[in-house]
């Protein structure tokens, strides 16, 4: 694709003399890097409840960023109006950062590799509201079907479409078309006048609205949202203090994400404030344990043909049976320790600078029977669904908090224990894993994680994984 | 300043193409920020951006639209798209502007927006970020590192008018600076910040100030334990205390409670604290940060009295809760650009009692004092509750050791019962405030 043939040079007239001269300007005071992100973002959202579509709301978002960078600095201003004076504008406000002479950069650009990860010829946002607004009416009707005991069911669905345009001053252009879709439904159900629970599903990822109608359709997501809120009306209090925890297969892989993923971020390891910085080659988890970065798996929610600052993804090994192997890097954290970049470079929009994410973090299946390592635990926990987590990189120490598990007595799953946070280290929990199940999952396809006040969308995985030791905050001695 | 015409253009627009009712918000702002790092400048971001949101009904049908774009072009597209998506939804009997009588807007000066924001230079800014930095890392030689330090400010204005003739707009300032020190001993390394916010940047904590507690914060945590699995006593510091009250909210607010997604749902009137628990909502405190002329549906900020000396008194409603409710407004409408109104809070603080911290301290023979809490096992329909935590160990009335690596559990109604001490430590720094609380039993889970 040439630059006029693409979505800003088509709708925006953007031509390649801009982009080099908006780059100029930003290197008018020296530097040693420049890039703009042009972003158009296209997204709708559509919610159910009380069998009501009570809200639908669509938009659109426009806008571009500049950033500089010398040395550690950068210099960042944003436009969300594309005329040649407001770009030219923002590019002198990021140029303060450098004190200098101009920098001539590169003339010409060369478009970075092409490839497609979410061939999607119609996003979702491009079909009719009709076929869109059908999805949550079937899932409120599918949830309301399920079981007599449920009372109030929401569902939401949310798409968006971005169209992002990357040039640099080593005069590298990229582009790409980034479809996003989420079906979510939530559910109370009680006995009788009894306590309501909560059941929470959802799913999607960067498809097209067929996904929906293929095996994730929205009686899928009813269904499952009703049995987890079911389960929980029978549940009894979650234990407290360490014991073996048994993680269940996909979601539950967000342990990964912030007992390491978050401190394995270059950013945190360059300024060697993570529990993990100068740690590379040291064993980090136990040798079963292989944890795997990828941002390049179709259709993925944490995938990317390109990052946002234009870097093709790839697949990154961070810890190799055990071992400390690699970081995520961003354009800045690998120029600082002269390393190779991993495509990992994220922001949340045009009027954000990037920073080292994650995509798609999942551990590889080991050799285990998932039956055989609950049948090795005499007492612990399975945990089969979670919420969210969080982490405080320095200490290492991270949470996560279980929405649906169950207490394992004698090798079986018994009775489900109501919600609970589990805490543990992220350079120690690891090495307390035993066994890992050959039952790998990535989940459904729903996290939206944040770090320094940005969101972005990420994929999670893991097989069954027993942790001999992990501290579970229930109230029951 | 953001034109009105703009928005009372596209309601007109709105109305003539079907919609019988439409309200309208722009906003516009501008951020700075800039932060330094091992004493040098790191990053300076500074930038501006504007918005449109639409909300139109059509009978009872709801539909709306947001753009960056505001030109005559972006704001006509911004009607069609708000009445297209309006023809997919369904009717809503509840649906609706607030009654006339409902809206208005508070005509004291209400001190949001303070012009020496913008007149402080960016070489000031830096330095005052340097300087706080500065007093972290030479406060204790145990500081070793840094995250940085930074100054950001905002001054932005938001716009908002409906078809019944509302029309009102605010502006609004901030800036803060924080500080947040790497301290490390042996094998532990630990991290914590400190901050002031402001609507002015005379009243800013010094930097001085901001560093040295960055410091004491960070270094108190060195070396910190696990302990075994029992129930104590727990103290909450006022600043993680402040995130009782967000959970209070959480199960006062008017959706989760005619969803019955809340503990707090059908207790009007009942005792659910304990007597000395007074929680107010009030959206008129000059220059705080949760306060407004109006909310985001235009009807006045109040002031709501939600729990009176342990007995829940009121919800907090928007106008569409309120209705669902059988109940009134509390003028706590809450949005971004667009969509239909969720409810928020103005300053929601907890009445502030007699005893200092200190004291509150001494008079424990052994429990927790809770600095910092992470995650959010937290279900505000049943109030089970159950959150990671870090703070200091009590031993007979004095702190003893550090903790981490250990959670806190209980069930929020219980815990609201179970209030026995509040202090006197009451202070805003943002819209949700609480002085030290301490709760009589909850199971710590460690060792």
């Amino acid at each position: 694709m040439s630059l006029s043939d693409s979505f800003f040079g088509q709708k925006f007239g953007v031509t390649e003399q801009d982009l080099q001269s908006y780059l100029s300007e930003a290197l008018s005071a020296g530097g040693d890097y420049a890039d703009l992100y042009f972003e158009y973002l296209a997204t709708s959202s559509l919610s159910i409840d009380e069998s009501i579509v009570k809200s639908a709301v669509q938009g659109v978002s426009l806008g571009v960023g500049v950033r500089v960078i010398s040395g550690e600095r950068t210099g960042y201003a944003y436009s969300d109006d594309l005329s040649a004076q407001k770009i030219r504008r923002a590019a002198r406000v990021a140029a303060c950062i450098a004190k200098g002479p101009a920098k001539v950069d590169k003339t010409g650009f060369e478009e970075s590799r092409k490839r497609n990860l979410y061939p999607v010829l119609r996003a979702p946002n491009e079909t009719s509201l009709t076929e869109r607004v059908e999805l949550v009416k079937m899932a409120d009707r599918a949830a309301r079907a399920c079981d007599p005991r449920v009372f109030q069911v929401q569902a939401s669905y949310v798409d968006s479409l971005r169209q992002v345009l990357v040039a640099n001053s080593d005069g590298v252009l990229s582009f790409d078309r980034q479809p996003m879709a989420r079906l979510g439904v939530a559910v109370l159900a009680r006995e009788g006048e009894g306590t309501p629970q909560r059941g929470y599903a959802g799913g999607g990822g960067r498809v097209a609205l067929d996904f929906f109608r293929g095996e994730k359709t929205p009686e899928y997501f009813a269904r499952e949202a009703t049995r987890q809120a079911i389960v929980q009306l029978s549940a009894v209090p979650a234990p407290a203090g360490e014991m073996t925890v048994v993680l269940g297969p996909g979601w539950p892989g967000i342990l990964l994400h912030e007992a390491v993923g978050h401190g394995l971020e270059a950013d945190f390891n360059r300024k060697k404030v993570s529990a993990f910085s100068d740690r590379m080659g040291e064993h980090v988890a136990s040798p079963l344990c292989t944890v795997i970065d990828d941002g390049t798996i179709q259709n993925r929610r944490g995938s990317l043909n390109v990052d946002d600052e234009g870097v093709p993804t790839q697949q990154n090994v961070l810890i190799e049976k055990g071992v400390l192997r690699g970081y995520l890097y961003d354009k800045l954290s690998s120029r600082l320790l002269r390393s190779g970049t991993t495509g990992n470079g994220r922001r949340e929009s045009y009027q954000h600078i990037p920073m080292p994410r994650m995509t798609n973090t999942f551990m590889l299946a080991g050799e285990s029977d998932p039956a055989d390592i609950i049948r090795s635990t005499p007492k612990g926990l399975y945990c089969a669904n979670f919420g969210g987590g969080q982490v405080d990189i320095t200490s290492g120490n991270f949470v996560f908090s279980a929405s649906e598990s169950y207490l394992i007595e004698d090798g079986h799953i018994t009775r489900p224990v109501r919600g609970a946070t589990l805490i543990g280290n992220g350079p120690e929990a690891l090495k307390y894993v035993s066994m890992v199940g050959n039952d790998w999952k990535l989940d459904e396809g729903v996290g939206i994680w944040g770090k320094d006040g940005q969101s972005v969308p990420v994929g999670v995985g893991i097989p069954t994984l027993k942790i001999d030791r992990l501290t579970v905050g229930g109230t029951a001695g | 300043m953001i034109d009105p015409e703009l928005a009372t253009q596209a309601i007109r627009l709105a109305l003539a193409r079907g919609a019988n009712d439409a309200e309208c918000t722009i906003s516009e702002g501008e951020e700075f920020t800039a932060s330094v790092r091992m004493r040098s400048l790191e990053t300076l971001k500074d930038a501006g951006s504007r918005g449109a949101g639409l909300r139109v009904l059509i009978g009872k049908q709801v539909g709306s639209s947001y753009t960056s774009d505001l030109s005559a072009e972006g704001m006509r597209k911004l009607v069609e798209s708000a009445l297209e998506i309006a023809a997919i939804s369904t009717e809503d009997p509840h649906a609706g502007l607030p009654d006339p009588s409902e809206l208005g807007s508070l005509s004291t000066d209400l001190r949001l927006y303070s012009d020496d924001i913008n007149s402080i230079d960016t070489s000031y800014r830096i330095a005052q970020a340097l300087e706080a930095e500065e007093a972290a890392l030479s406060a204790d030689p145990r500081i070793t590192n840094s995250e940085g330090a930074s100054f950001e400010s905002y001054s932005g204005e938001r716009l908002f008018a409906n078809s019944r003739g509302f029309a009102g707009s605010y502006r609004q300032s901030s800036c803060s600076l924080s500080a947040t020190p790497v301290a490390r001993e042996g094998d532990s390394m630990e991290r914590d910040y400190w901050y002031s916010t402001a609507r002015s940047h005379a009243t800013l904590e010094s930097p001085l100030s901001i560093g040295r507690k960055a410091a004491e914060r960070t270094v108190r945590r060195l070396g910190a334990r696990k302990v075994s699995t029992q129930k104590v006593p727990v103290i909450f510091d006022a600043m993680t205390a402040r995130s009782l009250l967000s959970e209070v909210f959480e199960a006062v607010e008017g959706t989760a409670v005619y969803q019955k997604a809340s503990f707090l749902a059908g207790k009007l009137g009942e005792r659910v604290a304990a007597e000395s628990v007074t929680v107010v909502d009030d959206g008129t405190i000059p220059g705080l940060f949760g306060t407004s002329p109006f909310d985001d549906e235009g009807v006045p900020s109040r002031r709501t009295v939600v729990i009176d000396r342990g007995i829940l008194r009121s919800y907090l409603l928007n106008t569409y809760t309120a209705r669902k409710l059988g109940l009134r407004t509390t003028g706590n409408a809450a949005r971004g650009l667009t969509g239909n109104a969720s409810v928020g809070h103005g300053n929601l603080y907890l009445e502030k009692g007699e005893k200092s911290p200190e004291e509150i301290i001494r008079g424990i023979g052994r429990g927790l004092y809770v600095t910092e809490l992470i995650g959010s096992a937290v279900n505000t329909v049943t109030g089970d509750y159950s959150r990671g935590a870090a703070g200091q160990w009590i031993e007979n009335g004095e702190f003893a050791y550090p903790v981490s690596e250990i959670t806190i559990a209980s069930n929020l109604l219980r815990m609201l019962m179970d209030i026995e001490h509040i202090g006197s430590d009451l202070e805003f720094r943002g819209s949700v405030a609480s002085p030290t609380v301490m709760i009589r039993e909850m199971t710590v889970s460690g060792q």
